[in-house]
């Protein structure tokens, strides 16, 4: 099983921190793990994004031009990126900011209302989270508890506090992941 | 066996260097290399290990400060990305010149001049051909993946000391950047000054004691008999590289029709772009320069009687393929495909180039 994800949106929204997560929890579930970000000048209100790959072999290319799941969170971003969803691949959106929805009709489209939700729960900062457990649902290539294995490992101690609320977070995201088309 | 990590490429340099007892960092900041000097202040090992760490007000004063405490037998390393490489240009051939060993790392980035932070392997042909004036060159080991990033530092360093020549880990903003699986090395405790002396006391200038002539490193000779008898010295000692030390992958070759040459970054998207043609049922495979000096001219000439051609796949406008194209002789066609500016190929590039240039031309 190989996983080729790419995670894109504005820049503070916690795309990398995202990825960085995913990519613990599959280190943490004994897969190859490659992480590879947009670098550079960008930053809070940029557009940011991050090629993610979970595999059971070695990996080899970290840079791709089509991918199993992309997981978009800007217009910027559907643009970019709608067309290099591989067919039969999965989509996943968050509406807010979302002019264009997606229209291809080969591929497996969900929406998150990650926001949304992220307010709801009282930290806008989670929204990240809802996201990751969103994506969870639709391809399950981590359990929950190496989710929070890698949520452990990536955040410093002095933040580990906070483990609870984002564990909250990828679990609403989990059930709140809304199916909109199916190939 | 190390300890498992995910890490950057970048921070796996830093971490490297302290394990392998490394006595010095002097360095100066540019992206994408920055997380280097980052990590190596956040770790703080002059607590753990006695390693200084310093920021040169830069990269010239960077690179003579490396000169000099190589200069001591000290192991010492630097690291910099493209226009910071130019900048040491002059020193690295001092240092080259003054035959001392220590470890240079080039994150490369688009160019030439300023250029972009974008990822590049522009600077093959500096850093294989020369960079700064004088004959000489430089060991250059080009890591594929963050496991190499770790493992490339202490051979690099190895190798540094047994020719006494600088070696450079040429490397781009892909394989700094990115995050992989790591097992780190285990911790090489750094040479007391007794040590160093009984090791490098033949040469290093760390002190004179009685009963010992005195080290004199330079890299000036006026006289030019004398002069010309440094550079044979030093061409036996680049031509022993060449014979004992070259390093390299293949992936697939056995029976593959055509062959993809690349290395480092490109390698990796390579590898995938190998999988990709045999799916669509074209049988190539790729051949990865890991010493790219001293360059494997053999396995290539060897593949050169196999294959139907070679396509060179760089981040540049065609640097190796020269390298490659001497190798293979004439015999059969040794094309080039590049990006440049800082954009990476994707797999599927590949692909097309090579059923353009090679198979369908």
């Amino acid at each position: 099983m190989t996983e080729e994800i790419i995670i894109a949106g504005f820049g503070g929204q916690g795309v990398l921190s995202m990825g960085k997560i995913l990519a613990y929890s599959g280190v943490m579930a004994d897969q190859e793990v490659s992480w590879f970000p947009s670098y550079g000048p960008e930053m809070r209100g940029g557009t940011a994004n991050v090629t993610v790959i979970l595999s059971e072999s070695r990996i080899s290319s970290p840079v791709l031009n089509e991918y199993d799941t992309a997981i978009i969170l800007n217009q910027q971003s559907m643009d970019k990126f709608e067309h290099m969803v591989k067919p039969g691949g999965v989509l996943i959106y968050d509406p807010n900011g979302i002019i264009h929805p997606p229209k291809r009709a080969d591929i497996n489209i969900y929406k998150i209302e990650g926001t949304l939700i992220a307010a709801e729960l009282g930290n806008v900062k989670t929204f990240n989270m809802v996201v990751l457990g969103a994506y969870l649902k639709a391809k399950p290539v981590v359990k929950m508890e190496s989710v929070e294995k890698g949520l452990q490992k990536s955040l410093p101690t002095r933040h580990h506090y906070l483990i609870p609320m984002n564990l909250e977070a990828v679990q609403k995201g989990f059930e709140s992941l809304e199916l909109v088309q199916a190939v | 066996m190390g300890e498992l990590r995910l890490m950057k490429g970048n921070e796996v340099i830093a971490e490297a260097a302290i394990r392998c007892g490394c006595d010095g960092y002097f360095g100066y900041p540019i992206t994408p290399q920055s997380e280097v000097m980052e990590t190596l202040m956040d770790r703080e090992p002059w607590n753990e290990t006695g390693m200084v760490v310093l920021q040169a007000e830069s990269e010239i004063a960077s690179i003579h400060m490396i000169y000099g405490a190589a200069a001591s037998g000290k192991k010492v390393i630097t690291s910099s990305s493209s226009p910071g490489i130019s900048l040491m240009a002059e020193g690295i051939s001092y240092i080259a010149g003054a035959e001392l060993p220590c470890v240079i790392v080039n994150v490369q980035r688009g160019g030439p001049g300023l250029g972009t932070i974008q990822p590049s392997q522009a600077d093959y042909f500096q850093s294989t051909k020369g960079g700064g004036h004088g004959d000489y060159r430089l060991i250059v080991l080009a890591p594929s993946s963050v496991q190499e990033m770790n493992d490339f530092v202490e051979l690099g360093f190895q190798l540094a000391f047994k020719y006494r020549n600088p070696a450079m880990i040429l490397t781009d903003g892909v394989i700094g950047q990115m995050m992989e699986k790591v097992v780190l090395a285990d911790y090489i405790p750094r040479l007391t000054d007794e040590e160093i002396n009984e090791k490098y006391g033949s040469w290093a200038t760390n002190g004179r004691k009685a009963n010992r002539q005195r080290n004199i490193i330079t890299s000036l000779e006026m006289d030019s008999g004398r002069m010309e008898k440094n550079n044979i010295r030093l061409q036996e000692k680049y031509t022993k590289m060449e014979e004992e030390e070259v390093l390299f992958e293949e992936f697939r070759c056995e029976d593959a029709e055509y062959l993809l040459v690349a290395f480092g970054s490109s390698s990796r998207i390579c590898q995938k772009a190998v999988d990709l043609a045999r799916e669509k049922g074209i049988k190539v495979g790729l051949l990865r320069p890991i010493t790219l000096f001293p360059f494997p001219k053999k396995p290539i000439a060897a593949l050169a009687k196999q294959v139907k051609g070679m396509l060179v796949v760089e981040m540049n406008a065609g640097q190796m393929v020269e390298d490659v194209q001497l190798a293979a002789g004439c015999a059969i066609p040794v094309k080039h495909f590049g990006r440049m500016g800082g954009i990476i190929p994707s797999p599927g590039e590949v692909v097309e180039a090579l059923e353009q240039k090679l198979i369908g031309g």
